[in-house]
């Protein structure tokens, strides 16, 4: 999901880089006038561990492999502010150091990935935890909100790349989005096994508030507005010029069914699809979106029966493992 | 183990790695705005950058195996993306403006950190302006990115030593176990640091 250099135009590039800044700048000012210099270090090295992280190859079906985004995972142990800032160190030491995404895309690759995803992924996790209020409530509302958060990342970028006229929408949304509705189902399952680990060993994170570490924030409402605000800016701006195209699929099937009988021309003299530039692309983007509301529902569930296999997996293996000590990795 | 590879050469001596960080660093800056910012360039720009580019790898004295193999890493990702513009009116020119483009900007960032070291880099980035709590985050990443990657590589020899076999529908459990305590040494090993830091001074 990396933008690479090139296929982004000037108004995109200058409009998603200064959503980024935004973002960055009010989580470094969290960070500054909040938290103790402690973090700093603490920081650092969780961007490295997710650095390395994100190397760790997990095998899918013949040969093909993927690996976490780490975005729901890092702001569930850290904080939602915290994990902007390791993202986005993250995302420009890859790009210099790997060449991974562009220099000067840098600026939607920070913002898709390390604040729609964080922030859309930790509002997910928040919402459900809040919910599914039994101990294992945060690995269900994790695990969906990694998928959300893999998912609303690949549509901010979807809609970057055809506000810059490099791949259409309807043809860039299927395609992006479907495949990470399906690369989302392996971040879920990845953060809820690594948080079970974590949980395991530490029990204490388990039962802590905010995940341990992160610091109780002082005005919760003005971090709501602020990254609220940056991130319906940034849905406004790449997706919902395209977004409202979706009801293109339903009128093609209103006039099929009759639905618009008093149109000023009669379906069977202008073909129903006639204002389609490439037929049936246009609906195969409302299928694209009805499979990610269907697909969303699905999630949820699996994330459910997940959490609570792994939450009574994890409580059976502690009991023996205190008989077995030679067993632990 | 080397976990070098990606600016291995960012430490050896030519003509290139001489210059100062900033000036390479802002020449990259311009090369990559002059190949992405003009819609539709002239031929001869891409031409010209192309050309300076190569001149300048002659220069640096990286092996040229070493260049194409980090390019034909990325190379993939660039055509899977580009050829999703196939799919549209006038597609196939958009599609191979878009490779060229982006083709042009890696060779440049693969120069830059291949002919630069990242201190210096950082150094570039403090010097203008960017907050220092930001760069020092940067900083701890890249020096301890090779100690968790070793120390990865120790837990899963640990484990492999250990057990017979390869179980398939186990490795994600495995893996994610090591991904877990990964974390877990880096809050630890941040403590150290922190308080080895602050006897040193820093807050």
């Amino acid at each position: 999901m990396h933008i690479p250099d090139g296929f982004l135009d000037p108004k995109t590039l200058v409009a998603a880089s200064a959503l980024s800044v935004a973002g960055l700048g009010r989580a470094l000012w969290v960070l500054r006038t909040r938290m103790s210099s402690r973090k700093v270090p603490l920081m650092g090295l969780a961007a490295a561990f997710l650095f390395v992280a994100q190397m760790i190859n997990f095998p899918v079906v013949g040969g093909t492999s993927g690996h976490l985004l780490g975005a729901v995972l890092v702001s569930v142990l850290l904080g939602p502010s915290e994990a902007i800032l390791v993202m986005s160190v993250v995302l420009i030491a890859q790009a210099f150091l790997f060449a991974d995404g562009g220099v000067l895309a840098l600026g939607a690759n920070v913002f898709n990935m390390g604040i729609a995803a964080v922030l859309g992924g930790y509002f997910f996790y928040r919402l459900v935890a809040a919910v599914v209020r039994t101990e294992y409530g945060k690995l269900v509302g994790a695990a969906f909100g990694a998928w959300a958060s893999t998912v609303l990342a690949s549509i901010c970028c979807t809609g970057e790349l055809a506000w810059s006229g490099t791949v259409a929408w309807s043809v860039g949304f299927p395609a992006m989005t479907g495949i990470h509705m399906l690369i989302g189902i392996g971040e879920a399952l990845i953060t809820a096994l690594v948080l079970t680990a974590v949980y395991r060993a530490r029990p204490s994170l388990m039962s802590a508030k905010d995940g341990g570490t992160a610091e109780p924030s002082a005005k919760p409402f003005a971090g709501l507005l602020i990254y609220g605000g940056l991130i319906t800016l940034g849905l406004v701006l790449f997706v919902l010029p395209f977004a409202s195209k979706w009801p293109d699929g339903l009128e093609k099937i209103a006039a099929v069914v009759g639905f618009d009988a008093k149109a000023v021309s009669p379906p069977f003299v202008s073909s129903p699809l006639a204002d389609y530039r490439v037929p049936g692309v246009g609906s195969l983007s409302a299928a694209t979106a009805l499979a990610g509301i269907i697909g969303a529902v699905l999630v949820f569930t699996v994330s459910f029966i997940l959490a609570r296999a792994l939450h009574r997996k994890s409580s059976e293996d502690g009991a023996g493992r205190r008989r077995r000590p030679g067993s632990r990795i | 183990m080397r976990h070098d590879y990606w600016d291995r050469y960012s430490r050896i001596d030519s003509p290139v790695h001489r210059q100062p960080a900033a000036i390479k660093a802002a020449f990259a800056l311009v090369m990559i705005l002059i190949t992405v910012i003009p819609p539709h360039p002239p031929i001869f720009i891409f031409a010209g950058v192309a050309a300076l580019l190569l001149a300048l790898i002659a220069a640096s004295r990286i092996p040229v195996l070493f260049f194409l193999k980090r390019l034909l890493f990325f190379e993939p990702f660039i055509l899977t993306v580009a050829a999703l513009a196939l799919f549209q009116p006038g597609g196939f020119p958009k599609f191979l403006t878009l490779v060229v483009k982006s083709t042009l900007s890696l060779v440049t960032v693969i120069l830059l950190s291949n002919t630069t070291p990242f201190h210096e880099l950082l150094r570039v980035l403090r010097r203008v302006h960017v907050p220092s709590v930001f760069v020092t985050m940067m900083a701890l990443m890249y020096r301890y990115i090779f100690v968790l990657a070793d120390e990865t590589q120790r837990m899963r020899r640990a484990r492999q030593s250990r057990t017979f076999g390869k179980r398939r529908e186990g490795t994600w459990v495995f893996l994610s176990r090591i991904v877990g305590q990964l974390f877990l040494r880096s809050t630890e090993r941040a403590e150290r640091i922190y308080a080895a830091m602050s006897a040193r001074g820093w807050k």
